[in-house]
């Protein structure tokens, strides 16, 4: 893989910045968070570069994650033996029934079918009043592991989370190389070409979103762990516009792009914050310039793609 | 006579008031190459897509290898052993010439839902994949992006991607059309070798290529067959030379 | 649920929906005839709004506000074409997508540095003020019949312009084959721009109408812009006819959704659950709608392309 020192080197550089003096309360959380949204920005890089599927509703893919957290929460449930297998199932069957639906459509139809099942899914987590509705829900405590409230320890939740986003690229790499992913990079391509060697892309679009529902969920999982609170915020279709915006600040083609464009958006993010509180008036020209300028994004930049 | 691998019955399919395909019955016969030709507008894109799946017939039935496939999805005839290259090429350009060919190997290599093992490894499928682009003469291009490879080319890979699927009938759309004449010489002589092992369903234009290789022809206006027989058949048929050929010998 | 106030939330559907349809024609035009997806206009109706809002203020008249809003609102359109979005036509949808998603941020922060965050208010024109007894006991303000009117009175302009005349003509064979259209020799680049032009001034149009209905603040078009893309998907990209019938379908859908759907759950549920299960049904109701009518017609009703 061309480049792809680049995302390795920041991959390391995490892992070693806690032991390098960067461990300060707010460092933490701020690395937490853009580990755990870069982790998400790569499963939609699997479904949008490697599939072909735009998705502008994967966010609901995190919040069903998040809120498998919350639920379980207050009902007592909250080892990651528990945890983790539903969240996990339940956000792949919420990927299975809409992308049954939503694969059956293509080009911005495609688009907007995912926006509709996002917003389905926000107006769903606002109505549950028995978990904060709107206002959201606190949890009580931090998932437990086996028992032990090892998520609570920072420096084991920073290297859990980066574990977890270097094995999600290296499952969404996999895939993608395989016999599976042939079949979806060639209908991503060229549909018309992979169905006449006698390949109907649908089925294998549907196992790769929900493959993809699926990393979301688990993403989900971390981010309620990280703020401890879960809100049909997370949900929202802003939510899932700055995820695209991450695969595509990355570069489409790789799948690592979308590791940097989550450190760089969450970097960006926090920077621009502290210049000033209009700071979405610097970010939006920001994200415009990046668009129309870097076409390959920032991995185009690094490793650039023939064609 | 032999039971025909490819049998159109009464095949037809209007858009609006216009019969583009009025009542096509045809058979391909197992080892023979079978060339359609006809003038432009005769509708032989509808029947070759009628032939693929692509479109569904409003009356008539498409039966292969002794099954009717007339409700059979495009990707499902293929798996059934129908094969097409396309006239204007189809080709992932993104994938190298191996590689579009591997895809039509893995094709007919078992699942495709596999996902641990890296594709571009298996022995077997880039064997496949190199045995077909050296029956087309592009072993030496296979690590191309098919994007970047030339016109004449990509209409080889085209007939390499074709043949990878194991074919038991090859449907080849105007394969020489825009070739100049030493392409056009390269692809006849592969052609003529491929004849002898499979059955071969020709849409051509060029009438020197056609009647150089095929065994039967059918005659298609406006969407009808107005003749079928051997070269010689046609070639003096009176219908067919007022039709399409003309006075002068084509 | 009294008749009269089934007659109310009907009327104010139809009222949202021809709103929506200020807006989604544009929309349903430029992505019919350029390809183009432009999140951002949405906040060409808060322009409106915003600038209709300050003028009126600014002139002591509504109607000077309106008048002098539309070029407004047009030069802003225009400008953010040149500065944006025409370097994107040729990119493809994922990068429209997050570029006009950077202008809806950046204009959705801007209104609050300029206007401040707290919501404007517009007063309802001399003219128009009171109400209209359309039935014994109901009164309906007549400020929102003349919105209802206006719409209905564009909408015809809009059938009249692009049914029967030769520009017309043109915009609905480039939505059905921009390139065929391209190929004949017509400027299409001037055809863009007269088709974007004409979208930003009826958004803006239905800012400015909407300002004295709904509350003038900043990301108020974001909801718009959802609501008025469920419309053009299921009207069938770049048809206006499909536009005008789903918006007025969508409009109906929400209001009468909103209102009705809490009674419904009453049947089922206590009154609290009732309310809250009531409110998120009633808001998922049109997405609910596009996804069945995309079920069975994947171009939308009145599909144009080829």
């Amino acid at each position: 893989m061309r480049g792809a020192w680049l995302p390795l080197l920041v991959l390391a550089a995490l892992a070693v910045a806690p032991l390098a003096g960067f461990s300060a309360s707010y460092e933490m959380t701020l690395m937490a968070r853009a580990m755990i949204l870069a982790m998400a920005a790569v499963s939609l890089s699997f479904l949008v570069g490697g599939a072909g599927l735009v998705s502008l509703g994967h966010a609901a893919s995190v919040g069903v994650g998040a809120y498998a957290v919350a639920i379980l929460d207050a009902n007592g449930f909250t080892d990651a033996v528990q945890v983790l297998p539903v969240a996990i199932a339940a956000a792949a069957i919420f990927a299975l029934l809409t992308g049954a639906i939503a694969i059956r459509t293509s080009g911005v139809h495609f688009i907007m079918i995912t926006l509709a099942f996002g917003q389905m899914a926000f107006f769903t987590a606002s109505s549950l009043s028995a978990y904060g509705g709107d206002d959201g829900y606190t949890l009580y405590a931090r998932t437990e592991v086996a028992g032990a409230r090892l998520l609570e320890n920072r420096l084991a939740f920073h290297y859990i989370c980066l574990s977890l986003l270097a094995a999600s690229w290296a499952l969404a790499s996999m895939l993608l190389a395989s016999r599976f992913g042939r079949v979806l990079r060639a209908a991503r391509e060229n549909a018309q070409r992979a169905e006449a060697v006698g390949f109907a892309p649908y089925p294998y679009r549907l196992v790769g979103y929900v493959i993809a529902g699926a990393m979301g969920g688990v993403a989900g999982v971390l981010l309620a762990n990280a703020t401890e609170f879960v809100s049909p915020a997370m949900i929202s279709w802003q939510r899932s516009g700055e995820l695209l915006f991450m695969v595509i600040l990355g570069g489409v083609g790789r799948l690592w792009g979308a590791i940097l464009g989550a450190l760089v958006f969450v970097g960006l993010e926090t920077w621009l914050a502290e210049l000033t509180p209009h700071w979405k008036m610097i970010f939006g020209p920001l994200l415009v310039v990046s668009v129309i300028a870097l076409r390959g994004g920032l991995a185009g930049l690094v490793a650039p793609r023939h064609g | 006579m032999a039971e025909p691998l490819l049998a159109l019955r009464d095949l037809r399919k209007h858009y609006g008031g216009l019969a583009v395909t009025d009542g096509v019955t045809l058979d391909v016969l197992p080892g023979e190459i079978h060339a359609i030709i006809g003038p432009n507008g005769a509708g032989k894109t509808t029947l070759i897509h009628e032939i693929t799946g692509l479109v569904a017939p409003d009356a008539g039935r498409v039966v292969f290898a002794g099954r009717d496939v007339t409700r059979l999805s495009l990707p499902r005839r293929a798996r059934a052993g129908l094969a097409r290259s396309f006239q204007i090429t189809s080709l992932v350009a993104g994938f190298s010439a191996l590689e579009n060919v591997a895809l039509a190997a893995q094709a007919r290599a078992g699942s495709s839902f596999r996902f641990f093992r890296p594709a571009a490894s298996e022995r077997a499928l880039n064997d496949a994949a190199l045995a077909a682009l050296t029956e087309v003469g592009l072993a030496d291009r296979a690590a191309v992006p098919a994007g970047a490879l030339s016109h004449g080319e990509k209409r080889a890979l085209e007939i390499a991607i074709a043949l990878a699927t194991k074919p038991r009938l090859l449907l080849l759309d105007e394969p020489l059309a825009g070739a100049g004449p030493e392409e056009t010489e390269r692809l006849i002589a592969l052609l003529t070798r491929l004849k002898a092992a499979y059955t071969i369903l020709l849409v051509e234009h060029d009438m020197q290529a056609v009647f150089a290789l095929a065994d039967r022809i059918s005659v298609l206006v406006y969407g009808r067959v107005i003749a079928t027989g051997t070269v010689a058949a046609i070639r003096a048929n009176p219908e067919v030379r007022a039709a399409y050929l003309g006075e002068d010998d084509a | 649920m009294t008749t009269q106030l089934l007659l109310v939330q009907a009327l104010n559907g139809l009222q949202l929906g021809i709103l929506l349809f200020l807006v989604a024609a544009g929309l349903t035009l430029v992505f019919g005839v350029m390809d183009f997806i432009n999140l951002a206009h949405g906040v060409q109706y808060m322009l409106g709004a915003y600038l209709g809002a300050s003028l009126a203020a600014a002139t002591g008249s509504f109607w000077w506000g309106l008048l002098l809003a539309l070029p407004a609102a047009l030069l802003a359109g225009l400008l953010l074409e040149v500065l944006v979005f025409r370097h994107l036509y040729a990119r493809d949808h994922l990068a429209q997508v997050l570029a006009t998603f950077g202008v809806i941020l950046f204009l959705n922060e801007g209104v609050k540095v300029v206007w401040g965050a707290a919501p404007l208010q517009v007063p309802v024109p001399a003219l128009l003020q009171g109400g209209v007894t359309i039935m014994p006991g109901l009164q309906y303000p007549i400020y929102r019949i003349a919105v209802l009117g206006a719409g209905i009175a564009t909408a015809g302009l809009l059938w009249w312009l692009v049914d029967r005349t030769r520009a017309g003509m043109l915009v609905r064979a480039g939505a059905s084959n921009a390139p065929m259209v391209s190929a004949l020799g017509v400027d299409i680049g001037r055809l863009f721009t007269l088709v974007f032009a004409f979208g930003a001034m009826l958004a803006g149009f239905a800012g400015v109408l909407a300002g004295p209905i709904f509350s003038v603040e900043p990301g108020m078009g974001d909801n718009v812009l959802i609501l008025a893309f469920v419309v053009i998907v299921i009207g069938g990209i770049g048809s206006i006819r499909g536009a005008f019938i789903a918006a007025l379908l969508v409009g109906l859908i929400d209001t009468l959704g909103k209102s009705l759907m809490p009674d419904l759950m009453r049947l089922f549920l206590d009154a609290s659950a009732a309310r809250q299960t009531g409110a998120a049904l009633a808001s998922m109701l049109v997405y609910i709608a596009m996804a069945a009518i995309l079920a069975f017609r994947p171009a939308g009703l009145f599909p144009v392309r080829a």
